[in-house]
């Protein structure tokens, strides 16, 4: 049984046809990669397995829990998936302790030490454990996100599903971000990443999905695929971000 | 004939001041306890709701504060309500004041990135905690310094007052000026109270917009 379960998939937004009905299938432990060009649907998708958007058709499932946008069903979908977001979407007006600390505190209902034994765990994991008490501005912008992922990981969830979490980095600051992930990964952490970093898909990742007009146009073992690509889509794409 | 004094009058006037500082008060909290209930309301996202209090803002922000006044005041008691000066000057400037409010907050609100609501709500936060953790500590920071601009406005308001014979400052001049033909020295000191006023608040309104321009 797989842990992310995408049947027949299809988003409107209005007339305009995103999601051509996706299947996808995401076993436990597994790093995934999305790729494909802007507009092919990808940030779409993830944001429908998490009951971020609506989708008009098909079915969804995480961790045997059915997705929708119902803020009830959310609300327990938020305990087995975490995300994070391309602008990090810290809270500004809490600490970094305090970011990490919310959700498990209010959502969870732990108590307040051991909020912050966990956030404290989680911080050191990222490599932030320094931080506990700074503001979100006054850290960078691979800091900030390697403090999204530890308020992520904080709830405990079974799937990490990340959206372009590099692309508003300095070049610089990608590579402390990317090791988060390789560890996450080799901790056996399911990791479902929509990424523009191709050399990451290849050598972390065990699928890559390419997606293209809406659909799942070519999927397979990450090697293989850039290695081996079958469509012309997939070539140009290939041959145009390597 | 009386012989006003300048500390008789100065001493009048700021008796009719502590009216005009209660009304402002008055009208100030009455407001904001308005426009809190109102912005709770729009942040259902109901359309109903939502259009209601387009409609109520439309109205109290197109229409001047002095007839909004005549209508509580002698409206009200056209349909039989007995209403005070004072009942008719709090509750209009209470709905005048809730309407603008309730708009200087709704931008407030707007102005937070959509993402500070999407990790709230994939974190697995409900809405309400989302507004009491997330939402309100960051828009309150936000709102005050332009609230409190808007207070400004709330005790100039408070001068129409007097049309409907509440005494005020504005109404404790007129009658100063009545008992003395002295209008320039008269609504000097007027002038004067209200600025000793106003400008702190506008003061204040500055300094914490520079303050918290700053920490961002």
């Amino acid at each position: 049984m797989s842990l992310v379960n995408i049947h027949e998939v299809h988003k409107y937004y209005g007339d305009l046809h995103v999601l051509k009905g996706i299947n996808l299938n995401i076993k436990a432990g597994e790093v995934i990669s999305i790729i494909g060009r802007s507009g092919s649907g990808k940030s779409t998708l993830l944001r429908c397995m998490n009951g971020l958007e609506k989708y008009q058709k098909g079915g969804i499932t995480v961790d045997g829990k059915e997705v929708t946008t119902e803020e009830i069903q959310v609300r327990i979908l938020a305990r087995s998936v975490g995300m994070i977001f391309q602008s990090f979407n810290l809270f500004p007006h809490l600490t970094v302790g305090e970011n990490i600390m919310l959700a498990p505190t209010i959502v969870l209902k732990k108590s307040k030490q051991e909020a912050q034994e966990t956030a404290k765990a989680m911080l050191e994991k990222v490599g932030l454990a320094d931080k506990f008490d700074s503001f979100p501005e006054k850290l960078s912008g691979g800091q900030q996100q390697r403090v999204a992922i530890a308020r992520a990981l904080a709830m405990n969830p079974k799937v990490l599903l990340c959206d372009e979490i590099t692309s508003a980095l300095d070049p610089e600051l990608v590579g402390d971000v990317l090791k988060v992930l390789e560890q996450l990964a080799k901790e056996g952490m399911t990791l479902v990443l929509v990424t523009h970093e191709m050399n990451f898909a290849r050598d972390v990742g065990d699928r890559v999905v390419f997606m293209h007009q809406g659909k799942v146009w070519e999927e397979g073992p990450a090697k293989e695929v850039f290695a081996n690509p079958q469509t012309d889509e997939l070539k140009n794409f290939v041959n145009s971000v390597l | 004939m009386i012989e006003f004094s300048n500390y008789d009058i100065i001493r009048n006037l700021l008796i009719a001041t502590q009216w005009t500082v209660l009304l402002s008060l008055a009208a100030f909290v009455g407001g904001i306890s308005v426009a809190l209930c109102l912005t709770a309301a729009r942040l259902t996202k109901n359309p109903v709701l939502t259009g209601l209090i387009k409609f109520y803002v439309e109205v109290f922000q197109g229409t001047p504060l002095l007839m909004q006044m005549f209508l509580c005041f002698f409206g009200l008691s056209l349909v039989g309500l007995n209403i005070s000066a004072w009942n008719a000057a709090v509750l209009s400037l209470t709905l005048f004041t809730s309407a603008f409010l309730v708009e200087i907050w709704r931008g407030c609100i707007d102005t937070l990135p959509k993402g500070q609501w999407e990790a709230s709500r994939c974190l697995g936060l409900s809405f309400l905690q989302t507004l009491r953790y997330v939402v309100l500590p960051q828009a309150f920071k936000v709102a005050l310094a332009p609230s409190i601009g808007f207070s400004v406005q709330v005790v100039k308001g408070t001068a129409l007052a007097s049309v409907i014979g509440f005494v005020e400052l504005t109404k404790a001049g007129t009658m100063l000026n009545n008992a003395t033909f002295e209008p320039f020295k008269v609504f000097a000191f007027v002038a004067l109270i209200y600025f000793a006023l106003c400008y702190p608040l506008s003061l204040t309104s500055k300094i914490l917009e520079k303050k918290f321009n700053v920490s961002r």
